[in-house]
């Protein structure tokens, strides 16, 4: 039995189509992270599957149950919003017990809850307080704790941490992290942030204008993604995709980037066979793209090195990125801090050629083999 | 930094406010005058001038004993009369703006927003255009000359203003706190009574101080709807000055129209600041 399954879900406002046919499946216990750029429809998604919003067309279930004419409160779902949405005159006791009382559950149960919830997520001193006496931080748990006690079949999280300064969401973060291993809860959690999204999902669903680029594992979708739109919108800095040429050679097939003397020849880790002679466009992370000492888990044999001509160095404190020239393209290698490849001379840099995906042009889709 | 508090332009502008002060003040300061001085020394004099001595007395008459309509009970009476009407119509008008207000602005329903365009629109029809038709509706219902007739005329169409800064207030309520609500299993009365309402006091004493004075201060559907003791405070006083039209009284009337303006004044003295602050304060930090 999946947890949440969407089928074909469309939604309209007036004359635009706001989702385009979105169906998810997921299991119990899966984090399933929403990503995409702003307007892209992931709040009314949520919203969808809370019942706060009506589909236009297409179903949703919640634990095997079709709940397309079952209002949010017995939808059995709990939702975090990114601005708290605590109710400001009543106490964080009364904020996380206000939907036990519209449920006419006996006060003694509610208080058993409270405390539980109150204890695991260390709120016990701010009871009394109404949230205007709270920092950002103290709201955000007590968001947390008020969907904690309804112990739902499914958590709702819309960007919860956006509001919180990078510190104190990187705290949360993990927070959430670990809650969630530890009640094993189902969460369909939205997000900006990509770090968030990486380590937080078992499951990316990546969006565009109302319709699921890729829905994968975190890992996929950032070695693997699914077309040129999520690779380029995954990682910071994101990855390069660079137009290139395919070849057959002897010892399978090579990406050619560039002409002439910088040409510079990459072989490709999948069989393209119906691909060689034509123009693709080839994607490698930054990161990919680094000093040649530099090993690549345990596959030695997959790194090449390379000259390539340094336009510019960024040091970030934790490493240096290198903008380079690989053929005659732009792209942006990462190296190690400490490492300040001289500009506008040509230093050698290791590349992981495993991690080369290839895209066709015209559709942007990845090229699989 | 040279102190500007003397710079010519702003010189202008504190004579410009304080002509304008003065110009709302002196029919007041008159009428205040008025009241503490003797009929006998009105005459005599004029209607400006400093009470030669303080004619407390002008008062105790106003209040209790001068005739109006062959009853010699004052404007005592006529006051109660007032207070009986612009008290529930307050009330009744402010709670019903307030329910209207919420359910325009935080709940979408079809034709909503022609609900709210119609409440409201009541606030650009002339006063006088809606008499007509009250007149049907009081005779119908039976409630001609009788001062229920007054709270409901007051309290429906006091309904457009009270809707209209309820709205606006509630507005600014964000709607993740609806949803909120509605995840917790709350229902349009629930939500309004635990979370809207404890967050409405500064729109609600605004509603109330605007309700009570135009209420109490009416006087065309007064006048129109109600005769002899029925009648509100506002509509006696102009019996009151039929009245001493033989005899004239300016004492007295002075201090009759200071005794039916005391309400409001006190009102404003001490919901004064209030007014202001709610009207411009956010529902919600
Ligand atoms: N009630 C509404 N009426 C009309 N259009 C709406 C409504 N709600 C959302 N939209 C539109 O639908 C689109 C998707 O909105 P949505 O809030 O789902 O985006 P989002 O992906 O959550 O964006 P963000 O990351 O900025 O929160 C937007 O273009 C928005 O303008
Ligand atoms: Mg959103």
């Amino acid at each position: 039995m999946s947890a949440l399954s969407i089928r074909d879900v469309h939604k309209r406002f007036g004359p635009s189509e706001v989702l385009k046919g979105v169906s998810l499946e997921m299991g119990s216990g899966d984090f399933t992270v929403l990503v995409g750029p702003s307007g892209c429809g992931k709040s009314t998604l949520l919203n969808i599957i809370a019942g706060l919003e009506r589909q236009s067309s297409g179903s949703v279930e919640i634990g095997g149950r079709t709940v397309d004419d079952i209002a949010p409160k017995d939808r059995d779902i709990a939702m975090v919003f990114q601005s708290y949405a605590l109710y400001p005159s009543m106490t964080v006791r009364q904020n996380i017990t206000f939907g036990m009382e519209c449920r006419n559950v006996p006060r003694a149960q509610r208080e058993a809850a409270v405390s539980e919830v109150v204890r695991l997520l260390q709120i016990e001193a701010l009871l009394d307080r109404k949230p205007a006496q709270l920092s950002g931080g103290q709201r955000q748990r007590v968001a947390m704790g008020r969907a904690l006690v309804r112990n739902p079949l499914l958590f709702l999280f819309d960007e919860p941490l956006s509001n919180l300064d990078a510190q104190l969401r990187a705290e949360m973060r993990m927070e959430i992290k670990q809650l969630h291993q530890r009640l094993g809860s189902t969460i369909v959690y939205v997000t900006h942030d990509q770090i968030e999204a990486m380590t937080l999902a078992t499951r990316i669903a990546v969006m565009r204008e109302g319709v699921v680029q890729q829905f994968a594992d975190p890992e996929t979708v950032y070695n693997r993604p699914a077309n040129l739109f999520v690779a380029r919108f995954m990682g910071a800095p994101p990855m390069n995709t660079l137009p290139a040429r395919l070849e057959a050679s002897p010892s399978g097939s090579v990406a050619v980037i560039g002409h002439g003397e910088g040409e510079i020849r990459l072989p490709v880790p999948v069989e393209v066979k119906g691909w060689i002679g034509r123009e693709v466009v080839l994607g490698i992370r930054p990161e990919c793209i680094t000093e040649p000492t530099r090993h690549f888990g345990h596959a030695p044999d997959a790194v090449l090195t390379i000259a390539a001509s340094v336009e510019m160095t960024e040091p970030t404190g934790a490493e240096t990125i290198v903008v380079l020239r690989l053929g005659s393209e732009r792209a942006l290698g990462r190296v190690s801090a400490d490492l300040r490849p001289r500009v506008n001379e040509m230093a050698r840099f290791a590349i992981d050629t495993r991690k080369i995906n290839l895209f066709d042009p015209a559709t942007g889709d990845r090229i699989v083999s | 930094m040279r102190d500007r508090i003397f710079a010519p332009s702003r010189m202008l502008i504190y004579l410009v406010v304080w002509l304008i002060a003065t110009a709302w003040l002196v029919p007041f300061v008159v009428v205040v005058l008025n009241s503490l001085r003797t009929a006998e020394e009105i005459a005599q004099t004029s209607m400006i001038g400093w009470p030669k001595q303080w004619a407390w007395s002008n008062y105790v008459t106003a209040w209790a004993e001068f005739c109006v309509a062959q009853t010699c009970a004052g404007i005592r009476p006529y006051m109660l009369n007032s207070a009986i009407v612009t008290i529930p119509a307050t009330i009744i008008s402010t709670m019903l703006g307030a329910v209207a207000g919420y359910a325009v602005s935080l709940w979408r329903f079809r034709g909503d927003q022609w609900i709210y365009g119609i409440v409201t629109l009541g606030i650009f029809l002339p006063q006088q255009m809606r008499l007509l038709p009250w007149t049907i509706v009081l005779r119908d219902v039976g409630l001609i000359n009788t001062l229920t007739g007054l709270v409901v005329i007051h309290t429906i169409q006091g309904l457009s203003f009270t809707t209209l800064f309820c709205r606006n207030y509630y507005v600014a309520i964000p709607p993740e706190l609806m949803r909120a609500a509605r995840i917790d299993g709350a229902g349009f009365f629930r939500i309004f009574w635990r979370i809207v309402l404890p967050l409405s006091p500064p729109i609600l004493i605004v509603t109330v101080i605007w309700q009570f004075t135009h209420i109490w201060n009416e006087f065309l559907y007064g006048v129109t709807f109600t005769t002899g003791q029925q009648q509100p405070v506002t509509a006696a006083l102009i019996a009151l000055s039929a009245a001493i039209a033989d005899i004239p009284q300016h004492g007295v009337q002075s201090a009759a129209v200071m005794i039916a303006a005391l309400p409001t004044l006190l009102i404003y003295v001490l919901g004064g600041r209030y007014f202001v602050r709610g009207l411009t304060a956010g529902a919600v930090k």
